[in-house]
């Protein structure tokens, strides 16, 4: 018996591809249904990354344009512990004055003056607004803008003129200014002259009613001793400018003086997930877990019924291996298909939601390539099983079967 | 003339005590033209697995091609039927969706030859055959016959040595059977050993030898 050795069967590499494709293509619609679960999974992931990276640059952005040297100071926490602590009425004038400070402003509480759409209405209705009274450079200070109107300047700050948050204005039911458009504050009309758009690096201010200081001097009992002082700094010197506030603001207590910068907590606040995207991120894992069930299930069917195939591959010189393989890179296959379609819809998702936002499109490539790499790996887990069962399939009983 | 299948002692049992195969010894040579016949429950089936290494015997030696196949692996034995054996089948057993060319280029894939090398062989095998007209038609387009035709096609686009026919004409009608037999006699006179298994007397008398198989031994061996 002369025998020559035999080389083992191969499948060229290019070919594996090719044998995991005759699966899906000749069953098309079942490809594309056992594919949804994964494709919505990864959808929803890429969307929910691609719109919270979007919208923490939008506000990283408009913290550039805004401005990061803002500081602002408020009296603190007195060591007696008792009664209201405010600044002494010298802080403005002596911050206004110090080293690199280029700008600063304050905004003295009116405690008990409530501010009222007329006067039929309770005084006890506050609607958690509260009156202040406020210098004419506050608004450029803050860098509030305006909807309508103007800010309180030195003329109208003598007179009973109001200036509402965005909040205020809302809660009040005042969208214009205009000569009728008047607000009940303590016991008379004040005509009001201004409404702010939201104050991204004060939000305070939102839901206040801003009278000019020196008609509160005159008329209300102000006293000039600041609730809160908004500072800006020379850029480069934020720092130092920070830790001189406070003995500059009130000599005798600096130890009572809070100094914060509110565009650090908004930074960081960007920066942090939010519980939405903790929520669809696991909203999105649970249909990706689905999504690997569903291909799992539709692979394992699909061994069942392809048994004579299996058969058949087996005697044209398929070893188990390249029956286990086919069906591995079938479902891979699967898995990607679904990674790529979910991956484009949520790239669109994101680029609707955005533009809709007027934010800049911002997707981070680890999302889109990370979901890729996730799909792929659900694939391959749900075709493992599979593919070892229509590996086992013994050739015989799968050619008699049918 | 070379032995091109050589079985000696076979038997093979199934868990549960059923023995299909009670000692077989068979010589088929090369180039020949044979025909296993037996009812159905004969073991006719398992003999036709056993010759195309889908099984293994449980005692007993089993050459094909000179090659003895105790001593191969799996991946030798497929590479065996990648490129000495080729199986037809009564259910055919195409892939319908795919066309008649992709189908008889299968019967390649697994011996690792490049794709256009084995769409020209397929193209070949499929005008062997007489289906040269028909090689983009899909599989569930093709008539009975034509599927048999292009499951031979697949069957011998390898050149393989021995060529293992089961009830090929099963599900045809009488004049399409004769065609399906009259092939594969054109396949046998240009060199190919072939061997049918069939239960039907009539298709097994119009070949060159007739192996009869009752209760999982040869009852008859009987040459033209």
């Amino acid at each position: 018996m002369s025998a020559e050795a035999i080389s083992p069967s191969t499948l060229q590499p290019r070919d594996v591809l090719r044998v995991g494709l005759v699966g899906l293509r000749t069953r098309r619609l079942r490809a594309v249904l056992s594919v949804l679960g994964v494709a919505l999974g990864i959808a929803s992931m890429v969307a929910v990354l691609g719109i919270s990276a979007s919208s923490r640059n939008d506000l990283l952005a408009a913290l550039d344009k805004l401005g990061t040297n803002l500081l602002v100071v408020k009296p603190g926490q007195s060591f007696a512990g008792a009664g209201t602590v405010t600044l002494p009425d010298t802080a403005n004038a002596m911050v206004g004055h110090a080293k690199d400070v280029t700008a600063a402003s304050t905004l003295e509480d009116l405690g008990d003056l409530t501010v009222r759409r007329n006067d039929h209405v309770d005084k006890a209705v506050t609607n958690a607004l509260t009156v202040g009274a406020a210098r004419s450079t506050l608004a450029t200070t803050v860098g509030a803008t305006l909807r309508d109107g103007a800010f309180l300047s030195p003329a109208t700050s003598r007179y009973p003129a109001v200036v509402l948050g965005a909040t205020a204005a809302d809660r009040l039911g005042i969208d214009r200014v205009g000569s009728g458009v008047q607000v009940w504050i303590g016991d008379r009309w004040y005509t009001v002259v201004g409404i702010l758009n939201p104050v991204t690096l004060a939000p305070e201010l939102d839901s206040y009613a801003l009278v000019g200081l020196a008609y509160a001097e005159n008329e209300l009992g102000a006293d000039d001793s600041p609730s809160y002082m908004y500072v800006r700094a020379d850029p480069g010197n934020v720092d130092q400018v920070s830790s001189i506030l406070g003995p500059t603001a009130n000599p005798e207590h600096p130890e009572e003086v809070d100094v914060s910068r509110p565009s650090d907590a908004l930074e960081a606040r960007a920066k942090t997930k939010t519980a939405f995207t903790s929520l669809f991120l696991g909203l999105g894992a649970v249909a990706l877990f689905v999504g690997g069930v569903g291909i799992a299930n539709v692979m394992v069917i699909s061994v069942l019924e392809r048994r004579s195939e299996i058969g058949l591959r087996r005697a044209l010189g398929a070893t188990r291996r390249h029956i286990a393989v086919q069906f591995l890179t079938e479902s891979v296959l699967l898995g990607a298909m679904g990674g790529a379609a979910g991956a484009l819809i949520g790239v669109l998702v994101t680029a609707g939601y955005d533009a809709n936002r007027g934010w800049a499109l911002t997707m981070p490539a680890y999302a889109v390539a990370g979901a890729l790499a996730c799909a792929v790996v659900i694939g391959a887990l749900a075709g493992a099983y599979p593919a070892l069962r229509g590996a086992r399939v013994s050739p015989t009983t799968a050619l008699r079967a049918a | 003339m070379s032995a091109v299948v050589e079985l000696l002692g076979v038997r093979r049992s199934y868990p549960g005590g059923v023995e299909a195969l009670r000692g077989v010894d068979l010589t088929i040579g090369a180039g020949e033209l044979a025909a296993i016949v037996g009812p159905s429950g004969s073991g006719k089936s398992t003999l036709l697995h056993i010759v195309g290494t889908l099984e293994r015997p449980s005692e007993g030696t089993v050459a094909i091609a000179g090659h003895e196949t105790s001593r191969l692996g799996d991946g030798q034995l497929a590479g065996l039927r990648a490129r000495t054996i080729g199986f037809v089948f009564q259910q055919f057993f195409l892939l319908p969706g795919s066309t008649a060319l992709e189908n008889v280029a299968n019967g390649l894939l697994y011996t690792g030859a490049p794709a256009h090398e084995r769409v020209r062989r397929a193209r070949e095998a499929l005008e062997q055959v007489g289906l040269g007209h028909r090689l983009g038609h899909r599989a569930n387009q093709l008539s009975g016959g034509e599927c048999q035709r292009v499951a031979i096609a697949r069957a011998i686009v390898g050149r393989p040595a021995l060529v293992l026919a089961d009830e090929p004409t099963g599900n045809l009608d009488t004049r399409t059977g004769g065609e399906i037999v009259g092939l594969l006699r054109a396949l046998n006179a240009a060199g190919t050993t072939v061997l049918v298994i069939t239960h039907d007397r009539a298709v097994a008398d119009t070949l060159n030898r007739q192996i009869s198989i009752r209760d999982g031994l040869v009852e008859s061996d009987v040459a033209a």
